[in-house]
């Protein structure tokens, strides 16, 4: 203000006056911003332009029924802005002939202006009025909005009537009156639309817990527990889904690097090879030892293929591989078998007439086979060929690697989708609703069962 | 800045004008309406004491737009079915621009002559102007309830008045105001309040 101008107009102050229906003092907190006051002493709704307060509406309800959970006159810092909260009012809808109501706060900033916040079933909202329009996307199912290169979904639309109202509202409020409500989701934000008459007002809330607003109003006691998923409550999984599947990624791509430097730098040497015959219907001593061959370098896997020409029959190997200096010994059996035939289907087999074991961790030495042949005779002789190689890179320790980084990474996005299923079971898009109600017909009949 | 001065015709207080284009002020002290001629003051009225009205802005208070410094000099309250707004005139190096504040929801707008504009209109209709799409969002029957300051043209004890108010995706406003015979269009965007960096605000009991 100059200060040169005559009488300059005060401080504008918070003004007391009385309700015309009741006598009881009404406080305006917003400075002539508001445009409907209501007295909760008599629930009369007035005309917070009108000096004199005329009584707009009247209406009845128990206030006690649904008190504010945060007191008007109330201070919190939101954004960094100081704020007074200074009305509420509880809107409830219908879906299926059952009431769901939440509270809506009515915030003030001289200089800011109003905000909004809403709760229901414990989860809130900090809301505000957009001040561009969103671009509204029919064509799809379920609708979207655009608004500042973010689209938002639809998730429902509904009837929203003023069941309660408490303070002061910068708009014309009146219990009894609805509006169409819609709200379009991208967690953790929420785009709604109201529509009154012609007009659609647009607003945007993104969501914060209940202990924030606890801690920034400085409330006494804890904020009303969060009840199920809601619309637009980002979920506690889906930024860990990404981390996740990024980290796999990267783990993944170290294996196969770790795959492909093991498989160049491993020496993969043929250490032994030698062709045996076994006749099971001869008499005598089937067992024998093989030639001694020597292990060089570190101490490594040792991989043993035995290929051999059975013929519907079987062979089993009973074999030992026995270090010459110090005595010790790897005991393994192999069976080999390989049948087949004709039956209805045609062709089939069954078997191989080879395989191939490894043996981990062999220390360098002077090593022989000790093998014991068996079979039923009933193939005739049987010729098979033993192959030792040294130091051959396992493929299969990197799948299994593989395999338990892919645990933790499917069990965060098994339960990120079991999250969004909760959050659009709410919606206007819940698969069959009709089939919910089944659902917990069904879930009666184990209890029953249980109990028998 | 050199301002010129004058004496009000009615009352003999020293008028200041901080604006070299204004047309008209008011006399702080007899709240005469004084429109500039060539030679002197013309008292062409009177009126009313404003108002209680809880805008943060006032006379004198400055602020920076799009790197420019503006002064509110004057300011025309307006009363519709939801109470009052005020067109804040503020003057920038090159010019005059309106700060409107509704509700503390604050919008910048720059008169835009040389549009062809509609007649009348209806919610939800789209314009274009200047390769944006406006959307009409909200047509406001108002009339005027005080005035204060310099303003760039005369405007005192008018009658009732419609506002069309449009939106565009993109964050830009759009009024049409058909005060006079022919439309008028102003165009601009809304505004934080942080924003616009103003000094020299009202203060409010409690708040500071």
């Amino acid at each position: 203000m100059s200060a040169s101008g005559p009488n300059p107009p005060g401080a504008p102050q918070v003004k007391s006056l009385n309700c015309p229906g009741c006598g009881a003092a009404i406080t305006l907190r917003s400075f002539n911003q508001a445009v409907t006051v209501v007295c909760d002493h008599c629930h009369s709704i007035l005309d917070a332009q009108d000096p004199r307060l005329a009584i707009l509406q009247k209406f009845k309800a128990a206030t006690n029924d649904y008190p504010p959970l945060i007191p008007l006159g109330t201070r919190g810092t939101i954004r960094g802005t100081p704020y007074e909260v200074i009305g509420f009012q509880r809107r409830t809808i219908h879906v299926d002939g059952l009431p769901y109501s939440w509270g809506e706060y009515v915030l003030f900033n001289p200089y800011k202006g109003f905000r909004y916040l809403t709760e229901y079933n414990g989860h809130w909202n900090d809301t505000s009025i957009l001040r561009s329009l969103p671009i509204v996307n029919d064509d799809v199912s379920p609708p979207t909005v655009s608004y500042l290169g973010e689209t938002y979904r639809h998730f429902q639309t509904a009837k929203a009537g003023t069941s309660f109202v408490l303070g002061e509202f910068p708009w014309q409020v009146r219990v009894g009156e609805s509006a169409d409500v819609s709200d379009y989701v991208s967690p953790p934000r929420v785009i709604s639309s109201e529509r009154t008459g012609k007009e659609i007002a647009w607003s945007m809330g993104e969501y914060i817990s209940g202990a924030d607003i606890w801690k920034s109003f400085g409330l006494k006691g804890t904020p009303p527990e969060r009840i199920g998923v809601y619309e637009n409550q980002p979920s506690p999984l889906s930024a860990d889904t990404k981390t996740i599947w990024a980290m796999f990624a990267c783990f993944a791509a170290i294996l196969v690097v770790l795959l492909a430097a093991f498989s160049i730098l491993a020496s993969s040497e043929q250490v032994f090879s030698s062709d045996y015959r076994f006749d099971p219907n001869a008499k005598g001593e089937a067992s024998f030892v093989t030639d001694v061959f020597e292990l060089k370098g570190h101490t490594s896997d040792l991989e043993l293929t035995t290929t051999s020409n059975i013929d519907n029959s079987w062979i089993y190997l009973n074999c030992a591989l026995i270090n010459q200096d110090t005595g010790r010994a790897f005991d393994f059996g192999r069976e080999l078998s390989y049948y087949y035939g004709h039956d209805e289907d045609g062709l089939w087999t069954e078997g191989k007439q080879d395989d191939t074991v490894t043996i981990p961790s062999v220390p360098p030495g002077n090593y022989y086979l000790r093998v014991e042949p068996e079979s039923d005779g009933r193939g005739g002789i049987i010729n098979y060929t033993i192959t030792a190689k040294r130091d051959v890179p396992q493929a299969s320790f990197f799948g299994i690697a593989l395999l338990v980084l892919l645990v933790p990474a499917g069990l965060i996005t098994w339960r990120s989708i079991s999250f969004e299923h909760l959050r659009w079971a709410e919606s206007d898009y819940a698969p069959m609703t009709s089939d919910d109600d089944d659902d917990s017909d069904d879930s009666e009949k184990p209890t029953t069962l249980g109990t028998i | 800045m050199t301002q010129p001065v004058a004496n009000c015709p009615n009352c003999g207080a020293k008028i200041v004008f901080r604006w070299s284009s204004s047309v008209q002020t008011v006399c702080e002290y007899c709240k005469s309406v004084l429109i500039r001629t060539d030679i002197d003051l013309k008292k062409v009225g009177q009126v009313a004491d404003l108002p209680p009205n809880s805008s943060p802005i006032q006379i004198g208070t400055e602020g920076i737009y799009n790197r420019q410094a503006f002064v509110a000099i004057g300011r025309i309250i307006y009363e519709y079915d939801l109470g009052t707004w005020n067109e804040w005139h503020l003057v920038l190096n090159n010019g005059s621009a309106w700060l409107s504040d509704a509700q503390d929801e604050y919008v910048v707008t720059f008169a835009a002559p040389g549009r062809k504009l509609p007649g009348e209109c209806r919610v939800g209709q789209h314009y274009t102007w200047d390769d944006n799409s406006y959307a009409v969002t909200t047509i406001t029957k108002a009339h005027y309830r005080g005035v204060e300051g310099e303003l760039p043209f005369q405007y005192w004890d008018k009658q009732d008045v419609v506002f069309v108010d449009l939106m565009s995706e993109k964050g830009q406003f759009a009024t049409l105001d058909y005060s006079d015979d022919s439309p008028v269009l102003y165009l601009g965007e809304s505004v934080d309040f942080d924003q616009l960096s103003l000094k020299n605000l009202r203060t409010f009991e409690g708040w500071s």
